[in-house]
């Protein structure tokens, strides 16, 4: 035992009895507040998009442009990400590995769903003549949509690598955390594009 | 005596199978109705639709933060929701500044592109 | 080799791009080369290599990180000062016939590099460097949050600054200012390597804060020692917490415009061109609404500086601490309400303008109420001139004006006479001289001893703080002059003969700067020949009775910081614990879980400067590379599951007992 106080009514001034802080403590909360900067990414994309959103140049309108039914598709693809990683996260919770690798692939494959749907618009767009470069409303438009579907993409990437970890090494402490990350930015993707379909495209159709 | 230190006490929340499939059901339906809305043309008017739907993006995004980012005044000991509450003020600001903003620099600068269409907000 | 295939190993660098027309960067590039290799030699011929490596270069302890920050910080200081010096001496010289000795296309990279030198990698890597040192010895931590993140944010800081010497010798840097305006940092005004070498240099290191930032504030809001409640913080953790916050919630902005500009001069976008619907205004008001946020991310540590060296060397608690904690809220909230005053006259109209200029001259209301609480805490209190509260008097005296002076410009009809000109010139390098720079020598002074076991000199200290403050004076006060007269700034040749003397004053105050500048490299030197001399050397840790828990370890720290973490009763708690006898224990040590070591920072950082460098030159096959480098790397690194290690008992019990024979030994 250490030797603290002698006095005996001194107050303690050192944590004699520690044991390891368990690793990983300040994970979630340090992703969050990662994300919050990741909103506010998102925030001024929205902006310029706001500001530019009228600058057709001549070229061509949303109304002219957007397919919503396409875009229903690509939203129930992320919509379904979402609550399949759902699913995932429960399997975790229930400490079930196998359950667990499921619910993530088709995950991913959701997400690739929406990837591809996304790019498809894109090119179809860009064949057309609605590049990036006609007009500034069209820079904003694809700077916004794209960014999103990059962090997809990127996320995608993230949850085959986290995929291949967990078939190696099991549902442990650290693979939990960082499955709950991948969590946290699986679903604030589908927040941003509720603000996407919401005030670019539908808002854009009945402009 | 560890007053202070989070020794994992406070482990994330997360979801039961029932939360994750009340939240599911009600994005559908908030995203459903904005997309019918809008393709059918079912309120006459564009300017209460896009307030309508803009209504329904706002408590789709509660939803989403409730039901499938589990957040609420714990997590974290109230960090998670003060960095929300914080990065939302910060987004107003910087979405209504600069929409603001331009608008006014626009009008003042740009008299070529007259006041083209600000039905943005 | 044919032409092509040059073109599609080396991009758009050739060897055009080597400055070898402009004397002056032919004779700094000999220079910095002879330097450069002389420093290798030394350390190779004394075998240097491996303890840099592994005690250094790759470590995650948040000091040696710190100290690190802070070297870069002093390197590009040197660097930064030359452009100024360059740019005073001009300035003095070209009237008349008299072109001076810069031509535009070389000046115009000069003031620009100042600018992005001297906030970039100069402010930006001290503030983040003591930081870094301060903040976790202060809440009685053993690291931060995410040492690996931390080893990290630092190489990518580095890589950016190494991008813009880079720009020195090969190719041009941009030729916009320090914030590149938009539509003249397009691709149509400037269409060579600079402005890209802007961007990139800017995002690299753009990443290192953002992710230091995450980093202190998890630190500051999960790592507390026990007791320390948030209102027992001290208040420098407490304006690292809202400097971090700022910087959060700052520098995505920082991000975006950047890449957006990028997108532009790539992709031909047209977000900020002249045409096609593009809005160079949107680039000013967005780049400002990072600005604002980051001159107060840089003087809000100075300030948490400021406090804790009144109250330590007025043997007092800090007056007022709960009002100085909300001050330092309200001025982060506030910051984000005042952009626009950068640009009153880009033609907002009056109501706009009204709206921030009131919010501006609201923001300099908690300041104020700050300097009160300084003065407060030296009435009364015993005053010890010591380094660090000489240069917060100074800061007190300076700084203020500064501050004034800001309020003048924050009202729009005073501003559109002001804009652009020396007055701006020289308000804002009165705040950034007289309150960062200050503040950044106050730390320095204060916890020099504590990072490296002795104190710097004394003597060659206050020889320095003498012509800094001096110097600063007479080379910032014509600018004021100047600008109240209507001279524009950036300016390399003048017409009217009646200003040279106030240039010729200003120049003169820039060579006091430059002896005070030499007066700290000559302290260096002395302090470090001098350091196991009774007048320096730190034996107790606590040299000058300091009142929070850095203070309360050894000097240096351990690599643990703490062998049994501290429990904290009130404000102030290395105080607290002195006064009321507490007993520093002797025996019991545990082995401490330590992060391990990492290469993973340095080698993502020189793949990103892989990265960046051939985005500016268009070597297309090495952004492929170096992007699945990074990816690559990152992924490999995510599988290191294994990061931690024990200190074992007995070396802790063996460092500990030294450190217990020394203080006896004091007794005795």
């Amino acid at each position: 035992m250490a030797h603290t106080a002698t006095l005996t009514d001194a107050p303690s001034f050192y944590l004699t009895d520690e044991h390891d802080h368990e690793a990983g403590g300040s994970t979630m909360l340090g992703f969050w507040i990662y994300l919050m900067s990741d909103c506010l990414i998102f925030a001024m994309l929205f902006a310029c998009y706001g500001v530019f959103g009228t600058a057709y140049a001549g070229g061509p309108k949303p109304a002219e442009i957007f397919e919503l039914p396409l875009v229903a598709v690509n939203t129930s693809m992320l919509l379904l990400s979402s609550i399949t990683y759902g699913f995932a996260m429960l399997a975790m919770a229930e400490n079930r590995k196998a359950g667990t690798l499921a619910w993530l692939a088709i995950t991913g494959l959701f997400g690739l769903a929406f990837v591809g749907v996304e790019l498809h618009e894109f090119s179809t767009l860009i064949a057309e003549g609605a590049t990036p470069q006609r007009s500034a409303f069209l820079s904003a438009f694809f700077t916004l949509v794209g960014t999103h579907g990059l962090h997809v993409s990127l996320g995608i990437v993230w949850l085959a690598t986290l995929m291949v970890q967990v078939a190696k090494r099991g549902l442990g402490a650290a693979n939990k955390r960082r499955l709950m990350c991948l969590s946290l930015f699986w679903h604030f993707l589908d927040v941003i594009w509720i603000g996407v379909f919401t005030f670019v495209y539908l808002l854009g159709v009945i402009r | 005596m560890s007053a202070d230190h989070s020794h994992g006490h406070d482990a994330p929340a997360h979801g039961t199978r029932r939360s994750y499939l009340t939240g599911f059901a009600l994005s559908v339906v908030l995203t459903a109705i904005p997309f019918w809305l809008v393709m059918s043309g079912a309120i006459g008017n564009n300017q209460v639709t896009a307030l309508v739907i803009m209504g329904f993006a706002f408590v789709q995004v509660i939803v989403h933060m409730i039901f499938f980012l589990h957040l609420d005044t714990r997590s974290e000991g109230g960090w998670n929701m003060l960095a929300l509450i914080f990065t939302l003020v910060l987004v107003a600001i910087v979405l209504i500044g600069s929409l603001w903003v331009m608008y006014h620099m626009n009008l003042n600068m740009m008299p070529a592109m007259g006041s083209h269409d600000v039905s943005v907000m | 080799m044919s032409p092509d295939l040059m073109k599609t190993i080396f991009g758009r660098l050739t060897l055009e791009a080597l400055p070898l027309h402009e004397p002056i960067v032919v004779i700094t590039f000999l220079a910095v080369a002879a330097g450069g290799i002389a420093l290798l030699a030394v350390l190779t011929y004394y075998k240097c290599w491996s303890y840099l490596w592994n005690e250094w270069f790759t470590s995650v302890d948040h000091k040696r990180i710190g100290v690190m920050y802070m070297i870069l910080g002093f390197i590009m200081l040197l660097r930064g000062f030359s452009d100024a010096i360059m740019m005073r001496l001009q300035q003095a010289m070209a009237f008349g016939s008299n072109q001076g000795y810069l031509p535009a296309d070389h000046y115009d990279q000069i003031f620009t590099a100042h600018g992005v030198i001297m906030i970039f990698f100069v402010a930006m890597p001290f503030v983040t460097g003591l930081m870094n040192f301060a903040v976790p010895l202060q809440i009685g931590a053993r690291d931060v949050s995410f040492p690996y993140l931390n080893n990290f944010s630092f190489w990518m800081t580095a890589a950016g600054a190494a991008i813009v010497m880079m720009s020195l010798f090969v190719g041009e840097f941009a030729r916009t200012g320090w914030l590149a305006m938009a539509p003249l940092s397009g691709i149509d005004a400037s269409p060579d390597v600079g402005v890209d070498y802007y961007i990139w240099a800017l995002q690299v290191a753009g990443v290192g804060t953002l992710l230091s930032g995450i980093n202190l504030i998890a630190t500051i809001v999960k790592m507390r020692a026990p007791g320390m409640t948030i209102m027992k913080m001290p208040v420098f953790t407490w304006t690292a917490l809202c400097t971090n916050i700022l910087i959060v919630a700052a520098f995505p902005v920082l991000t975006v415009v950047l890449a957006l500009l990028g997108l532009d001069r790539y992709f031909g976008t047209h977000f900020f061109t002249n045409s096609m619907g593009g809005n160079p205004m949107m680039y000013v008001n967005m780049i400002w609404i990072w600005g604002h946020p980051e001159v107060y991310i840089l003087i809000l540590p100075a300030f948490g500086i400021f406090s804790e060296v009144t109250s330590t060397f007025c043997d007092k608690r800090l007056f007022g601490y709960t009002s100085m904690v909300y001050a330092t809220v309200v001025i982060t909230i506030l910051s984000y309400l005042v952009w626009l005053h950068h640009f009153f006259t880009m033609g907002s109209g009056a109501s706009v303008n009204s709206f921030f200029g009131i919010t501006t001259m609201i923001i300099s209301i908690p300041t104020g109420a700050k300097i009160f609480n300084w003065l407060f805490t030296m009435y009364h209190g015993k005053i010890r001139f010591e380094l660090p509260m000489m240069w917060t008097i100074a800061f007190m005296l300076t700084f203020t004006v500064g501050g004034m002076t800001g309020v003048m410009l924050a009202v729009p009809p005073a501003d559109f006479v002001l804009h652009n000109s020396l007055f701006l010139v020289a308000h804002f390098h009165n705040v950034i001289i007289g309150g960062v720079v200050f503040g950044m020598f106050a730390g320095i002074t204060y916890w020099f001893p504590k990072a490296f076991g002795f104190k710097l000199d004394p003597f060659w200290g206050k020889i320095g703080f003498w012509f800094w403050v001096s110097g600063y004076w007479f080379a910032f006060t014509p600018l004021y002059v100047l600008g109240l007269m209507g001279v524009t700034r950036r300016l390399r040749h003048f017409d009217d003969p009646s200003l040279q003397i106030w240039f010729l004053i200003a120049a003169f105050g820039a060579v006091l700067i430059a002896l005070g500048i030499l007066a700290q490299l000559i302290q260096f030197y002395v302090s470090i020949r001098d350091r196991n001399t009774d007048r320096l050397r730190d034996t107790t840790g606590d040299p000058w009775g300091g009142r929070t828990l850095e203070w309360a370890t050894s000097s240096p720290p351990p690599a643990y910081n703490f062998a049994f973490t501290p429990v904290i009763h009130d404000l102030d708690a290395w105080y607290d614990m002195k006064a009321r006898g507490h007993v520093r224990p002797i025996d019991g040590f545990r082995a401490i879980l330590m992060p391990r070591n990492t290469p993973t920072g340095m080698i993502l950082a020189g793949l990103s400067f892989a990265f960046a460098v051939a985005m500016i030159w268009h070597v297309w096959w090495l952004v492929g590379a170096s992007l699945v480098g990074v990816v690559a790397v990152a992924i490999r690194h995510s599988f290191n599951y294994d990061r931690e290690f024990h200190i074992p008992a007995d070396v802790v019990t063996a460092t500990e007992g030294d450190r217990t024979r020394r203080l006896a030994a004091l007794e005795a």
